[in-house]
């Protein structure tokens, strides 16, 4: 196994220049030109390092990581189907409980389960309710495209209100999404599980020391990343936007960075003044159908999150919409 | 069972208990010293699991026990443990297989040697908590290696037999053994045990040859294109040759080990029949009880059980009935719409064609949804069997049922 200097528990990243050479996953992927799925399953994996296995739900990472007989991973890695990595993971980890009480096995390896919305949000939605709730010791961490894009870009309950995608079509009758987004997030954090956040690859250190968070809980329990991840073909951007696009996000209260630690609620990176969503949504063809009444409809939906959430941790750490 | 164990149950030396079939699996897995077991509850399964869990909760099993959320996690979790090198076991029934049926094709296709227990029972709808067999012949293709047992001894020997056949690393196939929910699950029999050390004497733990192992890192379960699934497709082929094999020998030294083994399969009164019912699970111990009976009344006729179903046996199956002109037999499942609507005559139908034979196969669909199969059914299968050789039925008989 490569020698990799891992941060010692409860420590945190204060720089990237923090992060090990070694890499998890490495270059050769299939991933698109500009997909952010990569820059987060990178750093995952530096954070991890390589006494780590990840179990990978059915998706866009796991198909193009591994056409056989490639591999861009330098960690065991396992993947079983869409619907069941928590369930996987919760075998991965239960044998590596029991072997290590046997005697079989000498080290502790950290586990990690890795899927796309649609395998968290909706189809792996069970499975992944029945790892927290057993308290496996996992981290689950989701990079939400916000829709199915490996099969083409169908919408899924991580898709957000007005978003076109093939199966939610702007047209006469149909404006796109009509339902807002599952808050999968605060879904697990009702698990009672030690850690679960919310990140975004803009935010590198932020994600970082989420990733280290939630490893570093393991002692106790699952931990969950939810991180949003900007995709150049189905919300149809130029793919040097991803993290610009991700930046927006935050900056325009759409994607609010926070963590639950062990039920302590903290927006781990505040916004002072809010950029109008719109900013976000212009760059996007996904939202180019929309009207200014219908982007009104979306700022509303943000201002109430944001206010949601201004209540919850008893300050604005959100702040107005400057213009 | 050999004489020699008989003789020391005569004398005393060995003690059969009373168990069920379920009871008798779960102790196999305890004396087996599983590492993982992950399973959901489904009626008959249930006491399989439940006594399980007694044995953890005791202190005779020292395993880590996943309380899944449905079926297809059972199965998936123990993929995951057994792929991290752990002895993993799992047991479910009717709509639990078939929720599983996804991740059956998975586990054989991954080449993981899990073992599972089927308490055979129907499919839903109209849903039927009772017996028949259309859930484990809907999984008949899934790549597993499938044994029918026909009784709480044979379940108990059958699981350790499975675990040394899917572990070989020869091998490297997923393990189902299956059994009559009910009619076996509930019902109690005498069961000799072994002692673990004598049973992991024989089926030792190996190590997992493709483990997931940070120090040798693998990737599992790619993507894989027109240009390398079919070969993988076709290891699971040869794989399924070599478990034929693996089995046989498997059982033999069984037998020399333990005193008792069964065979791939059981013929009585085989070799001067005129006619021979082929069935499997309790129904052929039914029928073995009843065959002394119409032979004496002077019926020539034979009884195949069906133990290994998958490797189907061939050679031996071809045999054991060469003597014969006519077959009947018996399935509990339909395959609806098909040539011929029992699955299990379908296939040996096809057999005996493919060999260039002409022996007659009678189609007898029996016991759906656990309708009563009595002596006088079985005498009726033998009669039904020697008449057929004037005259084949077209088409398959539906037994039993309220037209």
């Amino acid at each position: 196994m490569p020698d990799v200097k891992e941060l010692p528990k409860g420590q945190l990243y204060k720089s990237l220049f923090q992060l090990p050479r070694w890499e998890g996953l490495v270059s050769g992927h299939r991933l698109c030109a500009g997909c952010t799925a990569g820059v987060i399953v990178r750093h995952l994996t530096k954070v991890a390092g390589p006494n780590t296995i990840v179990v990978n739900a059915t998706g866009c990472v796991e198909v193009s990581t591994t056409p056989y007989p490639y591999t861009s991973w330098n960690v065991p890695w396992i993947h079983v189907a869409f619907e069941n990595a928590a369930a996987v993971a919760s075998g991965v980890e239960s044998a590596i409980k029991v072997l290590k009480k046997k005697g079989v096995i000498s080290d502790d390896y950290k586990v990690i389960a890795l899927g796309g919305d649609g395998g968290t949000f909706d189809i792996g939605f069970q499975a992944l309710s029945g790892m927290l709730e057993r308290g496996h010791r996992v981290m689950y961490v989701v990079y939400d495209n916000e829709a199915y894009m490996n099969t083409g870009i169908q919408r899924s309950g991580a898709t957000p209100y007005g978003a076109w995608t093939t199966t939610t079509p702007a047209g006469k009758v149909w404006r796109g999404e009509w339902r807002p987004k599952k808050d999968i997030a605060a879904i697990v954090a009702a698990h009672r599980v030690p850690y679960v956040a919310t990140a975004n690859p803009a935010y590198t250190l932020d994600m970082i020391n989420k990733f280290k968070k939630g490893l570093d809980a393991l002692e106790e329990g699952p931990s969950f990343v939810h991180v949003i991840m900007p995709c150049t073909t189905g919300w149809r951007f130029d793919p040097n936007l991803g993290i610009t696009i991700a930046r927006l996000a935050t900056e325009t209260g759409i994607w609010v960075l926070y963590e639950i630690d062990h039920g302590n609620y903290r927006v781990t990176m505040p916004v002072k003044k809010r950029k109008p969503v719109k900013e976000y949504l212009k760059l996007q063809g996904r939202f180019r159908h929309l009207r200014d009444d219908e982007i009104a409809v979306i700022q509303r939906m943000v201002d109430e999150e944001v206010e949601r959430i201004n209540k919850i941790v008893g300050k604005e750490v959100i702040g107005p919409v400057a213009p | 069972m050999t004489l020699a164990v008989k003789e020391e149950i005569r004398k005393g030396l060995r003690k059969p208990m009373p168990m069920s079939t379920n009871t008798a699996i779960a102790t196999a897995a305890r004396d087996l010293d599983v590492d993982v077991v992950s399973a959901y509850p489904i009626t008959p399964q249930t006491t399989v699991v439940e006594k399980i869990a007694e044995y953890i909760a005791d202190g005779q099993l020292d395993a880590e026990m996943i309380h899944v959320e449905s079926e297809h996690s059972a199965l998936s979790a123990a993929i995951g443990a057994a792929v991290t090198g752990a002895r993993s076991f799992t047991a479910t029934a009717s709509q639990g297989l078939a929720l599983m049926h996804e991740i059956l094709h998975i586990a054989s296709g991954g080449r993981v040697p899990v073992v599972m227990s089927v308490a055979t029972r129907a499919l839903s709808a109209p849903i039927s908590i009772w017996n028949d067999h259309s859930d484990v012949m809907n999984a008949r293709d899934s790549g597993w290696i499938i044994a029918f047992v026909s009784s709480a001894q044979e379940a108990y020997d059958t699981v350790i037999q499975a675990f040394r056949v899917a572990e070989d690393p020869d091998v490297l196939l997923p393990f189902m053994v299956v059994y009559d929910g009910y009619l076996m699950s509930h019902t109690m029999e005498p069961v000799i045990t072994e002692d673990r050390e004598k049973v992991l004497a024989y089926a030792p733990k190996r190590d997992y040859p493709h483990k997931l192992d940070p120090k040798n890192p693998l990737t599992i379960g790619t993507i894989t294109d027109p240009n390398w699934y079919y070969e993988f497709k076709y290891q699971q082929v040869e794989a399924m040759k070599i478990a034929l094999e693996k089995f046989r020998e498997a059982d033999r030294e069984f037998g020399k080990v333990f005193g008792r083994n069964y065979g791939v399969l059981e013929c009585v009164h085989c070799e001067d029949a005129d006619a021979i019912v082929v069935a499997n699970t309790s129904y052929a111990t039914t029928l073995k009880y009843i065959i002394r009976d119409v032979r004496e009344q002077g019926m020539k006729v034979g009884l195949l059980k069906m133990k290994l179903y998958r490797p189907f046996p061939v050679e031996e199956f071809l045999k054991a009935t060469s003597s014969v002109d006519t077959v009947l037999v018996v399935d509990r499942a339909i395959s609806y719409g098909a040539p011929v609507q029992g699955p299990l005559a379908s296939e040996i139908n096809a057999l005996y064609h493919s060999r260039g034979l002409d022996t007659k196969v009678v189609s007898v669909v029996a016991g759906i949804g656990q309708r009563a199969f009595k002596d006088d059914d079985a005498k009726y299968m033998f009669k039904l069997a020697l008449e057929s050789r004037k005259a084949v039925p077209e088409e398959t008989i539906f037994y039993g049922v309220r037209k």
